[in-house]
């Protein structure tokens, strides 16, 4: 009785501190950005593009940045989606259950859930240089939709796969398509769709391996989808990188506004979350 | 054996979930507009015999069907059988409810709908009717555009009853429709059966005896993917003539 009793104790105190490192380390990295941030948080670092040598300490913000990586996530979310959707319906409503065909995807997936963003990266710019493309706005979309592919794809499977069996013979029952069944239970995990968009939406404002080289670096918002564009985690690195000691404090500036974008998505994704399940049958 | 008109007829039936043999040489001719109901301990079999009526194990890659299932005399397992005709034919109600995720009207309309209905009136008229007919009309008329999981379970079932009923089906396939709802609902569901049997042929999966008896014509006894006995209800159940059916129906097999 007694040693269940510190077996007990033992654990429980092993998972406080466990949920006290996620906790304080979330505190820590927060509080550092804001601390370091904020003294070089200015009205202009966020309304203007960086004037010549901003790296060197020159005038001018991150905007060009904070528009890049928001086009980029943007547009791949949206690529991903449109490549994401067809795939899991396919596999969950088409695929009979265990097909050899379902399992390859799936085993797919999570091989390329497991790779590093750098090599989306690579892999993406010698695709570019195949085609001849240079770094650009389009090069970075679909490098960091590679990147998003498997998130998505993974999260939505997961939540489809939930859906009880039940619920597609209740549809097929009703002289239902396949199609048509897809619709319905698309209709049923919509919050986790959003949350698989939102989250391959975070995931692509913040890379950084994966736009280096295919999405270059511009002082200039792009314009079209040829242009290089600067994207806020290079942005970072870059002023991070810069000798003088202002640059650097603006790097931390420049992190906060990109922390605070996350925030902001994982914080929608939850609301969202909460009121489709509310509204949801 | 029986003296109507079989709506629909089993011959020969087989079906293997991989190396199992799950059914075994089953032929029963379903009655029309009966309640026909299949009795039998769990795993016998019963519940997978109902979904081959309307071909629910197709997705399934593990199930293998040989033989021959007739609707009103034609075969729908035969090669180039459009199967959401058939299915369109035949109502289902699961063991639990699963409402679709959407409003309690667009339930009622989503069968419709698909079908080709687009005329709002006609919409508004069906999902009254249908509503009306498993009485759930009076409960839900002001709330038609809530959501239906906010139903409680029993209601949910009639729901998923009128559901059913809306695309126009000629058989109601029941699978132990009653075994998640207390005892109010369930009399509702059966009453409901007794009054539909004048339109619709039924075919339901119990695991209750009394059920079959209160609400079925005609009983088949399932036990190890055999039919041991298929029988007006009254005789199945009172005067069996298999010793299996006997031993069952005195519960001494299970």
């Amino acid at each position: 009785m007694k040693a269940k009793n510190i077996e007990e104790s033992f654990f429980k105190i092993l998972m406080i501190i466990s949920a006290f490192i996620v906790v304080g380390s979330f505190f820590l990295i927060v509080g550092t950005i804001v601390v370091k941030g904020a003294p070089a948080m200015s009205w202009d670092l966020i309304t203007k593009v960086p004037s010549g040598g901003f790296f060197l300490g020159g005038e001018g913000g991150v905007l060009n940045a904070i528009i890049g990586s928001f086009y980029i996530a943007a547009g791949s979310s949206l690529l991903a989606l449109f490549i994401s959707l067809p795939v899991v319906i396919y596999i969950n409503a088409y695929l009979p259950k265990r097909s050899w065909l379902g399992n390859l995807t799936r085993m797919g997936y999570d091989v390329l859930f497991g790779i590093p963003s750098i090599v989306y990266g690579a892999f993406g710019f010698t695709l570019m240089m195949y085609l001849g493309m240079r770094a650009s706005l389009l090069g970075g979309i679909i490098a960091v939709t590679l990147l998003v592919i498997p998130i998505m794809i993974r999260t939505m499977d997961e939540v489809i796969r939930t859906v009880p069996n039940e619920l597609y013979e209740a549809t097929f029952s009703l002289g239902a398509t396949r199609l048509e069944t897809a619709w319905v239970i698309l209709k049923q995990v919509a919050p986790g769709i959003m949350t698989a968009i939102l989250l391959a939406f975070g995931r692509g404002i913040g890379d950084v391996a994966s736009v280096m080289f295919t999405a270059g670096f511009s002082d200039n918002i792009p314009t079209s989808m040829q242009d290089p564009t600067a994207t806020l985690p290079l942005a970072i690195f870059n002023q991070l990188s810069s000798p003088y000691e202002d640059v650097r404090s603006k790097a931390y500036a420049s992190a906060l506004i990109l922390t605070i974008f996350v925030l902001i998505i994982s914080v929608l994704a939850r609301m969202l979350s909460k009121r489709f399940s509310k509204n949801k049958v | 054996m029986t003296p109507v008109q079989p709506h629909i007829s089993v011959q020969n039936l087989n079906l293997y979930y991989g190396a199992n043999h799950a059914l075994k040489n089953i032929s029963i001719d379903i009655p029309d507009k009966k309640v026909t109901s299949f009795i039998g301990p769990s795993g016998c079999g019963k519940t997978t015999l109902l979904k081959t009526l309307n071909r629910l194990h197709d997705s399934s890659l593990e199930v293998r069907v040989e033989g021959k299932v007739l609707l009103d005399g034609e075969d729908i397992y035969a090669k180039g059988v459009d199967v959401t005709a058939i299915r369109k034919k035949m109502g289902l109600l699961s063991q639990r409810p699963f409402p679709l995720p959407m409003s309690i009207y667009d339930n009622i309309a989503y069968g419709p709908r698909i079908h080709g209905e687009k005329d709002k009136h006609k919409l508004d008229h069906m999902v009254e009717q249908y509503l009306k007919d498993v009485a759930l009309w009076d409960e839900v008329k002001d709330r038609l555009k809530a959501p239906a999981s906010r139903l409680s379970i029993g209601q949910q079932q009639r729901l998923c009853l009128a559901r059913g009923l809306a695309v126009e089906p000629e058989i109601i396939l029941g699978d132990e429709p009653t075994s998640a709802l207390d005892p109010v609902s369930t009399q509702k569901i059966e009453e409901l059966f007794l009054q539909l049997k004048e339109k619709y042929t039924i075919v339901l999966v119990t695991h209750i005896l009394r059920q079959a008896r209160r609400v079925s014509d005609y009983c088949a006894f399932i036990y190890m993917g055999e039919i041991i006995e298929f029988a007006p209800t009254e005789q199945l159940l009172l005067d069996p003539k298999e010793k299996l059916t006997k031993d069952y129906v005195r519960g001494f097999l299970s």
